[in-house]
C-alpha cells in the first residue's frame, strides 16, 4: 500500500485517479459490482464518511491488537447519535457482536452488526486522550516526526466531527471495534490483549444515512509499552436494507423495534 | 484508585445546617448551581428511586461530566465513596466524599419516551421519561444546555452490574429508605436532575418516589 509519510512525490499530472482497489487484498469475497469503495486506515489514523441507508461497511485487522474508535451520528439530524447506554440497556450487554445494533437517542437502529469475526468488540467507550497518550507513550509531536507523529482517538474524532460542524459536546462515548474490555465482580476492567488477529472482521450495515466518524488510536487501556496501533482495512458495499427475516431483527425483540423504527424513517 | 468495591461511609454533615433543604417530588426535573467547595447530598427517601443526573461546567457548558473519563480513570465501572465524576477534557467535577448506598451505575442511561418504545413496545412513548424531564428543565432555564449536551447520566442508587460473559444486568436493590451519596463539587457545575418517572423495570421498584436534595457550604 501507499504509506502516506513515505513519500512526498505527487503523481504525474495525467495520470488517473489513483484509487487502488484495496478490498481485493483484505475482502476478495465481495461481489465487485456491489463494492462502493475501500480503504486502508493507517494505524493512528481518522477519517469519516457518510454511509447511505442499505450500505455496509467492512472493516478488517491488518496487524493484531488494532482498535478502531467510532461515532455514529444520523446524517438528516446530526442532533441523532449513537448513545451507548440506550444501546447497552436494550439489549442487555456489554459487548457487541453479530445480531446487535448500535441505537440512536431516538430509539432507531443507525447500523447493525450483520457479520464478526471476534465474537466481542468493547462498547465501554474509553477514548484515548492527549494527557493519557503522552503519560503511556510520551510526546511525539509533527515537528520532530512529521507524519509518523502520535494521534490519539480523542483528537481525531474531534477533527472529524468538526468537519460536519459537531464539537466536543457531541462527543459522547464511541464503540471500540476489535478490543475486548471484561469486568469483575468489582466491576474493575480487564484488557484482553491481542483480542484481534489479521484477518478478524467485523461489517456494520447502515439501518439509517449515517455520518461514522472513527480513529485508529490505540484502546486507552491497551497495556503495550510502545505506541505501535495498527492498520485497519475499510470496504464499503452496496449490501442493499434489512429483510423482514434478517439475523439483527430477529436477534431481539428491541431490536426489531429499533430497526422498525429506523424504517418508519424512510417509507417515502 | 482502581477498586471500585462498595465503600460505605456516612457523613458528619448535619441537615439543620444545609443552606438549601429541597423535597424533590417523584418523577420531576431540577436544574441547580452547586459552586465549587459547596456539598450536596441525594437522599433516597423511601428506598430504590434512581436519581438521573448530569453535571456540566457552569462557565462552559461544552465540559459535562463523562461516564467514560469517570470509568476509565477509576478503572471500573461503579461509583461509590472516593469515585471522582470526571469531566470530558479530563477535570475533576466533584468527589464522592459520603455514601451509605455504596453502589451508583454509569452505563444505564437516562429512560426517553424513544427507548422506551425500543425496550418495551412502540405504544409506550407518551409515558413521562428522565428525557422529558431533562429537556423542560433546560427549556425553562435556558442557560445554554440543549438536546446535544444530554450525554450519559450518572444513575444514583441504580445497581447495573456486567457480568463476565459481557451481559448487562438490572439487579438493583441496593438502596433503602434513608440512604443517601454525598459529593463535594470540586469546580462550579449545574446539576441537572430527573427524579425518574420509569414505571415499566424495576428501577424504581416499580414505584417512583421523592428524594431529598440538601447542599451545605
Amino acid at each position: 500500500m501507499t504509506d502516506f509519510a513515505a513519500t512526498l512525490d505527487n503523481p504525474p499530472a495525467h495520470a488517473p485517479v489513483d484509487v487502488p482497489e484495496f478490498w481485493k487484498r483484505f475482502a476478495p469475497d465481495l461481489a465487485a459490482d456491489r463494492v462502493l469503495w475501500s480503504d486502508i486506515l493507517p494505524g493512528g489514523a481518522h477519517w469519516s464518511a457518510l454511509m447511505p441507508r442499505g450500505s455496509t461497511l467492512r472493516f478488517v485487522a491488518l496487524d493484531a491488537g488494532v482498535n478502531l474508535s467510532l461515532m455514529l451520528f444520523s446524517a438528516r439530524e446530526k442532533l441523532e447519535r449513537y448513545s451507548m447506554p440506550d444501546s447497552l440497556k436494550a439489549q442487555h450487554t456489554a459487548h457487541y457482536t453479530r445480531g446487535h445494533v448500535l441505537m440512536s437517542d431516538m430509539g432507531r437502529s443507525l447500523a447493525s452488526f450483520t457479520a464478526d469475526t471476534l465474537g466481542w468488540h468493547d462498547p465501554l467507550g474509553a477514548l484515548l486522550d492527549a494527557p493519557t497518550l503522552a503519560r503511556k507513550y510520551g510526546e511525539r509531536n509533527f515537528e520532530t516526526a512529521r507524519n509518523a507523529m502520535y494521534r490519539n482517538g480523542r483528537d481525531g474524532l474531534l477533527i472529524e466531527i468538526g468537519k460536519y460542524g459537531l464539537g466536543k459536546r457531541d462527543l459522547t462515548a464511541p464503540v471500540n471495534l476489535f478490543s475486548k474490555i471484561t469486568v469483575d465482580d468489582e466491576g474493575r476492567f480487564a484488557f484482553v490483549p491481542n483480542h484481534a488477529q489479521p484477518g478478524d472482521y467485523v461489517e456494520l450495515r447502515f439501518d439509517m444515512d449515517t455520518l461514522v466518524a472513527y480513529s485508529s488510536a490505540p484502546h486507552p487501556l491497551d497495556p503495550r509499552p510502545d505506541y505501535a496501533p495498527g492498520k485497519i482495512g475499510l470496504a464499503a458495499w452496496r449490501s442493499g436494507v434489512a429483510a423482514a427475516d434478517d439475523y439483527c431483527r430477529q436477534f431481539r425483540p428491541e431490536n426489531a423495534r429499533a430497526i422498525h423504527n429506523a424504517d418508519q424513517l424512510y417509507l417515502m | 484508585m482502581t477498586a471500585t468495591a462498595i465503600r460505605l461511609k456516612t457523613s458528619a454533615l448535619n441537615p439543620a445546617h444545609a443552606v438549601l433543604d429541597r423535597y424533590q417530588p417523584a418523577g420531576e426535573p431540577w436544574l441547580h448551581a452547586v459552586k465549587q467547595g459547596q456539598t450536596l447530598r441525594i437522599e433516597d427517601l423511601q428506598g430504590n428511586q434512581a436519581a438521573d443526573v448530569i453535571f456540566y461546567n457552569q462557565h462552559d457548558i461544552s465540559e459535562h461530566y463523562s461516564a467514560t473519563q469517570t470509568m476509565l480513570q477509576q478503572g471500573g465501572i461503579y461509583l461509590t465513596t472516593d469515585s471522582v465524576l470526571v469531566s470530558n477534557d479530563g477535570n475533576a467535577m466533584l468527589t464522592i466524599v459520603a455514601d451509605t448506598c455504596g453502589r451508583h451505575d454509569t452505563l444505564g442511561g437516562a429512560c426517553a419516551a424513544e427507548s422506551n418504545t425500543v425496550r418495551y413496545a412502540l405504544q409506550k412513548k407518551y409515558m413521562h421519561s428522565c428525557r422529558d424531564n431533562y429537556l423542560l428543565a433546560i427549556q425553562h432555564a435556558d442557560v445554554g444546555i440543549t438536546k446535544r449536551d444530554l450525554v450519559p447520566n450518572v444513575n444514583f442508587f441504580m445497581n447495573v452490574p456486567v457480568t463476565h460473559t459481557g451481559d448487562l444486568k438490572f439487579d438493583d436493590g441496593v438502596s433503602g429508605p434513608g440512604k443517601y451519596v454525598e459529593m463535594r463539587a470540586e469546580m462550579d457545575v449545574w446539576v441537572l436532575i430527573s427524579n425518574c418517572p420509569q414505571l415499566n423495570n424495576p428501577c424504581n421498584g416499580w414505584n417512583p418516589t421523592p428524594v431529598r436534595l440538601l447542599i451545605w457550604d
